[in-house]
């Protein structure tokens, strides 16, 4: 399907060489991502990643990376970097633009630019403890994507919808999951 | 031949023309799932005129209509005794395993050896529940599609429907219409409108060729075969069946079930997307019609095109619902099917649980074949006028391989 003028950057031909690889091999498609985090002082907090596990083997980025966390000052903080709940819309905004990058590429289609603006609305009764009934979290989130392509519209919602059934995030975002917490 | 239901009663009508000697077991009736395995309203999807089978095609007084199971029990009981099929019913096959040059068959009744076994025992023997059931607190009645019967068998109260196929759709409908208030989890569905352009949509899959597609013609054969069944039922009205259909008669739309924490079902917040999908894949699927009708100079026959609304999603669908407030008395769980494949003693299962094969030649066990899965050769394989090109295709091949002339798949 994809064809050899399209180049979003997208190395295809191995990604699909890898689904085929991993259908064969169910324990190496099992993968462990880790972070870790160090307190600074505050709400303000510094986090890193750099190795993680899969493909039956310790594996690692080629550097590791840092980030800043912390809350703006309205919060009564230093606002060293982005809100936690910032970085959740960071990563559903990239998992889910990688996945158009890719799908496009799969599909044949030649994209010029996308963009992603995210919304998530939340209500602080419920971190500040004024209503139980209140979540936390966020109680919506919006993403509008603004993608230029070769491309009819219905073709690029086609793409923006598979992009979500595929994407990670979204997933780890909409449904629920188990959360183990320890102090050791 | 294992199994008398339509799709083995066609190949057994094949083998006779190729004067094919062969028995039929069923470990009940003539059409037992159609008898025993169904509730009381339901009619099949298919529109009278569709229901053909090998030497039977639909000559009644009501070609548009659609049958009830009596109906569908009748006809298949006709056409066995019009075929002279060699039925054996009341044996049940307890298992089948591999002997010198061909295969054993015990059964309750004593034991059969035979060159060759045609596995006709349909894809849905057993009622897939996902493990979130264990979760479900005790108070709460869980049926299946194959326990369901009528509305009044279920205790009164709110009722929750776990999947949005034909079985999911169709008992929403018939449970909100009872009075007992339906929350609907709607996960991956497949959207039809009934008619399109004035035909029965089926009409369309049918004309179109779309329903003959071959197996090896899919690029993703496998989730061809995973798909749900569509949105569709068999009404004398002819009437859609769909979510928006659904939201209407006041049935309460919720994601797909993901957990049940501490007597909480907590459900998806992907619906948007969900319905996105299938909206799309509708419109793919009418623009290939349409296209097909250009085509073949049908645009004076047919109606003009039609485009439908998109599914209305609900302003801020339920994400989690108290199992233990006494709001949901019933849980009905419509989230598939699978074939019971415990009797067979052969290496042709994956891990999985599915079987292994090639266009219902079964890999691993050479003269062993299946028919009446989902895309088993096409599209239509699981529909009754789907039988008979693969009834055809397979005793082809057994035929070539009782002569010696075929290497195992």
């Amino acid at each position: 399907m994809a064809q050899e003028s399209v180049n979003n950057g997208v190395n295809l031909d191995a990604l699909l060489a890898a689904r085929e690889a991993l259908k064969g091999a169910p324990e190496a498609a099992k993968f462990t991502w880790r972070a870790s985090c160090k307190w600074q002082s505050g709400t303000h907090a510094t986090s890193t990643v750099q190795g993680f596990h899969g493909l039956g083997n310790e594996q690692s980025h080629k550097t590791e990376f840092s980030f800043e966390t912390d809350h703006p000052e309205i919060f009564a903080s230093e606002d060293h970097g982005a809100t936690p709940v910032e970085l959740v819309l960071v990563g559903l905004a990239s998992c889910l633009t990688a996945g158009v990058a890719t799908v496009a590429q799969n599909r044949g289609i030649q994209l010029r630019s996308v963009e992603a603006k995210l919304e998530g609305k939340m209500n602080l009764y419920g971190i500040l403890g004024i209503d139980s009934d209140v979540r936390n979290g966020y109680d919506d989130i919006k993403v509008t994507f603004h993608i230029d392509a070769d491309a009819s519209k219905k073709d690029i919602e086609a793409l923006v919808a598979q992009s979500q059934k595929r994407s990670a995030v979204y997933d780890i975002v909409t449904n629920p999951t188990n959360v183990t917490v320890e102090v050791v | 031949m294992i199994g008398a239901g339509h799709a083995g009663l066609a190949i057994s009508r094949v083998l006779s023309e190729h004067s094919i000697d062969h028995i039929v077991l069923e470990r009940g009736e003539v059409a037992n799932s159609w008898r025993c395995e169904r509730w009381d309203s339901l009619r099949l999807l298919t529109p009278n005129w569709q229901s053909r089978l090998p030497g039977y095609s639909y000559n009644g007084a009501d070609p548009d209509g659609f049958m009830t199971m009596p109906e569908v029990v009748e006809l298949i009981s006709r056409f066995a005794a019009a075929s002279s099929a060699p039925v054996r019913t009341h044996t049940t096959v307890t298992a089948l395993s591999c002997i010198d040059g061909g295969y054993r068959v015990a059964t309750d009744s004593g034991e059969i050896r035979c060159r060759s076994v045609m596995l006709a025992s349909g894809g849905a023997n057993i009622a897939r529940v996902p493990a979130v059931r264990q979760a479900v607190p005790q108070r709460i009645e869980c049926v299946t599609a194959f326990d369901y019967r009528n509305p009044d068998r279920l205790p009164p109260g709110g009722v929750l429907i776990v999947g949005a196929s034909a079985t999911g759709v169709q008992l929403a409908d018939e449970i909100q219409r009872s009075g007992r208030p339906v929350t609907l989890s709607v996960g991956e569905h497949v959207r039809l409108p009934r008619t399109y352009r004035g035909r029965d949509v089926l009409w369309w899959m049918e004309s179109s060729g779309v329903w003959s597609q071959r197996y090896d013609e899919i690029d993703d054969l496998e989730r061809a075969r995973r798909l749900p069944s569509p949105q569709l039922v068999g009404a004398p009205e002819h009437a859609t069946l769909d979510v928006n259909v659904l939201r209407a008669a006041g049935v309460e739309i919720v994601g797909r079930l993901a957990a049940i924490r501490d007597g909480r079902a907590l459900f998806s917040g992907g619906l948007r997307n969900q319905f996105a999908l299938a909206d799309l894949k509708m419109e793919r699927l009418l623009a290939t019609f349409d296209d097909w009708a250009c085509n073949n100079a049908l645009n004076v026959e047919v109606g003009p095109a039609e485009r439908f609304p998109p599914t209305a999603v609900p302003a801020s669908p339920r994400l989690s619902l108290d199992l233990r407030s006494g709001e949901i008395r019933s849980i009905i769980w419509a989230t598939g099917f699978c074939p019971d494949y415990r009797w067979l003693d052969l290496p042709v299962i994956n891990h999985k649980g599915e079987l292994r094969h090639d266009g219902g030649v079964v890999v691993g066990a050479p003269g062993v074949y299946a028919i009446g899965l989902p895309v088993l050769r096409r599209r239509k394989s699981t529909f009754m006028l789907g039988a008979e090109d693969d009834a055809r295709d397979l005793v082809g091949h057994l035929a070539r391989y009782l002569a010696g002339g075929v290497r195992p798949a």
